[in-house]
């Protein structure tokens, strides 16, 4: 290995043959060896041992890409710092956190105190370490880090409810903005008409404060709109009385379960004992969302993802009996089932003797459910509230009985028409299950009224007073200090 | 960003790359094929015998070609259609390639305003009606040179549709009828090129070079109107002048800026169209014209011998001069056509629709183009017969080849002669001496000075008809002399001694009184003789029409 040209050793490295450590090894060895050349003066071993360890991890990454997202770069030139990459489910395919190549991302209240005190009381003593909950996806890692935290917001994607997904199954807040507010320049996309860089944080008013970090039009990002943006500084809502607030009778499921489902009730009841007025509406097509969003979602699946072909970046294989044959390889080892899945579906429905029967279809059901909620919000409705999922977090060890599609159809149920539409939502935290388990509600606003949709959920937030998660076994040492800030936060609700 | 590269291994592989090569695409052609001949190759068109294909033979059916063309034509603009990167033909491989151009993945793409000027351009230039609202799709397929694996174009909704481009083609036996053609436009329509695939045989790896990826193209469609090859080659000859005139593309063919793919069939009259195959890339006028014609008597003797025609792709193969089927081991591809999420509708505005207090950097407004749109070749060659008197073939081969136009008037800028004598002189002569050596305009030894003077001379009867020629020659020959110095080295000037000439008249007519005889008998071609013989006694240094005069004078006295 020594002997080859920087060029050679650089395309060892990548492909493997050797690591940095190793190499970095071979050169020590032969330095030592040669000693009596009196080349070196100083050998910096440990440095350049340290360094190996690095390039390693550099090495391990995989692809960094660039340039900065938009986004990020927003909250950089703010003096934000970047703490790193948080996990997600493949191509933020999923709704559990549970797919991805870097392993399923763990919930943070099943190391609770809250949680672990009400497992005590159950007979059945399964083992904790299996027993693991799940996040919500598809950007979990996220969700998990705001919940214990690790980071005081997190950004996300949203496309069916991603963000809120796992902010409600997290207790914390999800936000995924109105279509077009903010740029989706740099983020990797799934359903470009419906992907929005969703905002994590573990209270409305800092979600308030990123969104205003990142929000306006941007040029690189034609989709983006060019109206100058308005504040997004939150007033403290002391008066609800003129709110009208929408319950759509369609988001009463069969699989919601009771627990949600009269919290639901108790959140609409509690808007009502302010003054609000509180009216049940109709959201006719929504039982047609979920089908409608799988025919859109994969079609677009399968023309975003015809660039990783292993030529430009990324993984590539070792098969080079042609390029077909070179790019069929390389896809199939590169992409998991659930995006191969998708992948094959979408062409399918883009198939010249299918695009009427299913693309243009589901393009007419979408608009059919976005003039829904158009005619809701005409009909003098402000915000919308619903639930955010059916149920609180549910153990890993259960979730991965469902195939991907049958959970994300399940995950997606009341956020995903939301997307379809371009609509602002938030999910809310709002009590513990019986379990110990956070459960959270969403409040739907009118296009480009983040902020009007935002103030009612702060309003909210300060009603519910959420608890606050108690991880003092994880934290350790940490732990007075950490309960000291806690203090501090509930002080300031 | 590392030149992305594919490597094979084992040569016999490379085969199957070289085969997809050819896979049924639009959007490509790459220049690396057969060229024409040199620069001269775009300007001249082929002179083929029109609709071969339409004698009937005894006792069979009159067959009819039917021709329809896709034209691909590079947006002459500084940066690509979607991102801004430069465009440049002969850069440095991968030098001008963006993030956006690589595909990575999160980038979008964002418009080229300059683009839609140029196809808003094009579009009223062809007749077009100007769709106000434009939409983009996608259009996928696997190719090295594709890195996004879809070329973003306008399938639903072009920018442009429903046009005609008029043309004319010459017949008769000196080719100096005019019969003027009309072929329909169905639409113009933006989209991306792609890059490059370069296949290196000796090291059986493939290298590509996306500086071309991304490029802005409009695909100009023509229906079906056209029947053989020579109206193809003319029609895209006139479409190659409008883009220039109008500067939307350098339309290049040798340079790939302008590629062109030919649908044909074959039918009798009167009944259905025929089945048509397709001939893609052709990446000269000469080798449309002869590919097209190849096509129309293949489909004829294969229907005639009882064989049917095949909805297939083929390509042209120049040193064989016939078409072949590609082969496409996939059978016809499924584009899977979605419409681009990534970029809005494309609106446009005329002063009418225009939003008050619109951003002029943000809109576009046709009426205002339409007041910029430059002379086109049309207009040019209508002002050049009115202004000059010249026959309408001449205004046609004046436009037609590159640069003559220009030296034309130039030449006339600075010379007192006749246009009728100039025209002749630079359509003859010049075109004549470019011809032979294979020259282009700008090639040429003869500056647009040098003939004025020549033909200054001319002009003011310094010198004869026959010394200009030698003029000419010894100037093409041995650049860097005037006119005027040659013709005195060469003691090439007229007998300005008008004494002297009148004296070598009355000694002719004296050694020769026969033939002033036959003259005064009545017999008009004797004086030709006798001025001929006075010539021929001065070294041809007479004007010839001053002889006559002289004679004519000295036999009447």
């Amino acid at each position: 290995m020594l002997g080859r040209t920087l060029r050679e050793v650089s395309v060892a490295l990548k492909q493997g043959q050797i690591t940095p450590t190793e190499l970095c090894q071979e050169c020590l060895s032969l330095i030592k060896k040669t000693k009596f050349l009196n080349a070196y003066i100083t050998v910096s071993e440990e440095v350049a041992l340290k360094q190996a360890e690095e390039s390693e991890e550099r090495y391990k990454k995989g692809y960094v890409p660039p340039y900065n997202a938009t986004v990020v770069q927003k909250l950089l030139d703010q003096g934000a710092l970047l703490m790193g990459k948080t996990n997600l489910d493949e191509f933020a395919m999923g709704s559990g956190s549970t797919d991805g190549v870097f392993g399923p991302v763990k919930n943070p209240w099943s190391y609770s105190k809250q949680y672990r005190e009400k497992k005590k009381q159950k007979p059945h003593g399964e083992n904790e370490d299996t027993n693991w909950l799940i996040t919500g996806g598809s950007s979990g890692g996220s969700a998990a880090a705001v919940s214990a935290f690790t980071c005081f917001a997190a950004l996300g994607s949203d496309t069916g409810g991603s963000t809120r997904n796992p902010a409600a199954l997290c207790g914390v807040v999800g936000l995924k903005p109105t279509y077009g507010l903010v740029s989706r320049h740099g983020l990797i996309p799934l359903v470009n008409s419906m992907d929005v860089p969703g905002i994590l944080t573990r209270c409305v008013d800092d979600a308030a404060t990123v969104l205003g970090v990142l929000a306006g039009h941007d040029c690189k990002d034609s989709t983006t709109v060019q109206d100058p943006v308005k504040s997004f500084i939150l007033p403290s809502l002391t008066d609800v009385s003129k709110l009208c607030i929408g319950i759509p009778k369609e988001y009463l499921v069969p699989e919601l379960s009771s627990e949600v489902q009269s919290l639901w009730s108790k959140a609409a009841k509690l808007f009502e004992s302010e003054g609000a007025k509180v009216i049940e509406v109709s959201l006719p097509h929504t039982s047609y969302s979920i089908v409608c969003y799988h025919v859109l979602c994969t079609s677009e699946v399968a023309s975003n993802m015809a660039r990783f072909d292993g030529l430009e970046y990324g993984h590539r294989c070792d098969i080079n009996v042609s390029t077909e044959a070179m790019y069929a390889a390389t896809r199939r080892e590169g992409f998991n089932d659930v995006v191969r899945g998708r992948i094959l579906s979408g062409n399918f429905f883009l198939l010249k003797e299918n695009y009427e029967n299913y693309f243009i279809k589901a393009q007419k059901v979408r608009r059919l459910i976005a003039n829904d909620f158009v005619n809701v919000f005409n009909s003098g409705v402000d915000v919308l509230l619903t639930p955010t999922t059916l149920s609180e977090a549910v153990p890993y060890v259960e979730f991965i009985k469902e195939d991907n599609r049958t959970r994300s159809a399940q995950g997606d149920i009341f956020t995903q028409a939301v997307n379809m539409a371009g609509l602002p939502a938030v999910s809310v935290p709002m009590a513990l299950s019986n379990q110990g388990l956070p459960i959270g509600l969403q409040f739907i606003g009118r296009a480009f009224c983040d902020q009007q949709l935002l103030t009612v959920a702060k309003w909210f937030e300060k009603q519910v007073q959420f608890p606050i998660i108690q991880l003092q076994e994880i934290m350790g040492d940490c732990s007075s200090v950490f309960e000291n800030d806690l203090a501090s936060v509930s002080l300031k609700q | 960003m590392a030149a992305p590269v594919l490597r094979w291994s084992c040569p016999a592989r490379r085969w199957i790359l070289a085969n997809i090569d050819r896979g049924p695409r639009h959007g490509r052609g790459s220049p690396t094929g057969s060229r024409s001949s040199g620069k001269r190759g775009q300007s001249s068109v082929a002179q083929q015998p029109l609709a071969t294909a339409q004698k009937p033979r005894k006792g069979e059916h009159q067959w009819a070609a039917v021709v329809g063309l896709e034209i691909h034509a590079q947006i002459s603009s500084n940066s690509k259609l979607f991102s801004g990167s430069q465009v440049h033909f002969a850069a440095p491989p991968n030098s001008l390639v963006s993030f956006f151009d690589a595909s990575l993945p999160g980038t979008l793409p964002v418009l080229n305003r300059r683009c839609v000027e140029a196809a808003v351009m094009t579009g009223l230039a062809l007749n077009c009606h100007i769709n106000k609202k434009s939409l983009f799709d996608r259009k996928h397929y696997f190719y090295a040179d594709l890195p996004a694996g879809y070329q973003i174009t306008q399938q639903r909704l072009p920018i442009a549709v429903k046009g005609s481009l008029a043309y004319s083609v010459f017949v008769g036996k000196n080719r100096n009828q005019v019969i003027n053609k009309t072929v329909r436009i169905k639409q113009i329509q933006l989209e991306q090129d792609s890059g490059k695939s370069l296949h290196d045989d000796l090291r059986s790896q493939t290298l590509i070079d996306l500086n071309r990826a991304g490029v802005g193209l409009l695909e100009v469609v023509l229906e079906p109107d056209m029947s053989c090859g020579e109206e193809a080659a003319t029609a895209v000859r006139e479409l190659q002048l409008i883009l220039q005139a109008l500067g939307t593309s350098q339309a290049n063919m040798a340079e790939g800026q302008l590629r062109v793919d030919a649908n044909i069939s074959v039918h009798h009259p009167g009944e259905p169209l025929g089945v048509r195959t397709e001939v893609k890339n052709l990446n000269s006028a000469r080798f449309l014209a002869k590919a097209i014609d190849y096509e129309i008597q293949r489909q004829i003797e294969e229907l005639e011998n009882g064989g049917e025609i095949l909805n297939e792709t083929r390509s042209f193969d120049c040193k064989l001069g016939c078409t072949v089927p590609m082969r496409d081991k996939e059978g016809k591809q499924d584009y899977r056509f979605i419409p681009e999420p990534n970029l809005p509708p494309l609106l446009l505005y005329d002063s009418a629709s225009l939003p008050a207090g619109a951003d002029p950097q943000q809109v576009i407004n046709i009426d205002q183009l339409r007041e910029q749109l430059p002379e086109l070749p049309r207009v040019t060659r209508e002002k050049l017969v009115q202004q000059y008197g010249m026959l309408p073939e001449h205004s046609f081969t004046l436009l037609n080849e590159v640069g003559l136009l220009e030296f034309f008037q130039n030449v006339m800028k600075e010379t007192r002669a006749e246009p009728k004598r100039v025209t002749s002189w630079v359509l003859n002569t010049f075109l004549g001496f470019l011809k032979q050596q294979n020259l282009a305009v700008s090639e040429s030894p003869v500056t647009p000075s040098a003939l004025a003077e020549l033909l200054n001379l001319l002009d003011q009867k310094t010198i004869s008809s026959a010394a200009a020629k030698k003029v000419f020659e010894e100037l093409w020959r041995s650049g860097g002399k005037t006119p005027a110095q040659i013709v005195s080295e060469k003691r090439l000037e007229l007998m300005q001694d008008q004494e002297a000439l009148e004296e070598l008249c009355q000694a002719t007519m004296e050694k020769h009184p026969q033939v002033v005889m036959d003259l005064k008998k009545g017999n008009p071609r004797a004086i030709n003789k006798l001025i001929g013989l006075v010539r021929k006694a001065t070294l041809n240094r007479a004007d010839p029409t001053v002889i006559k005069e002289m004679l004519e004078r000295q036999l009447s006295s």
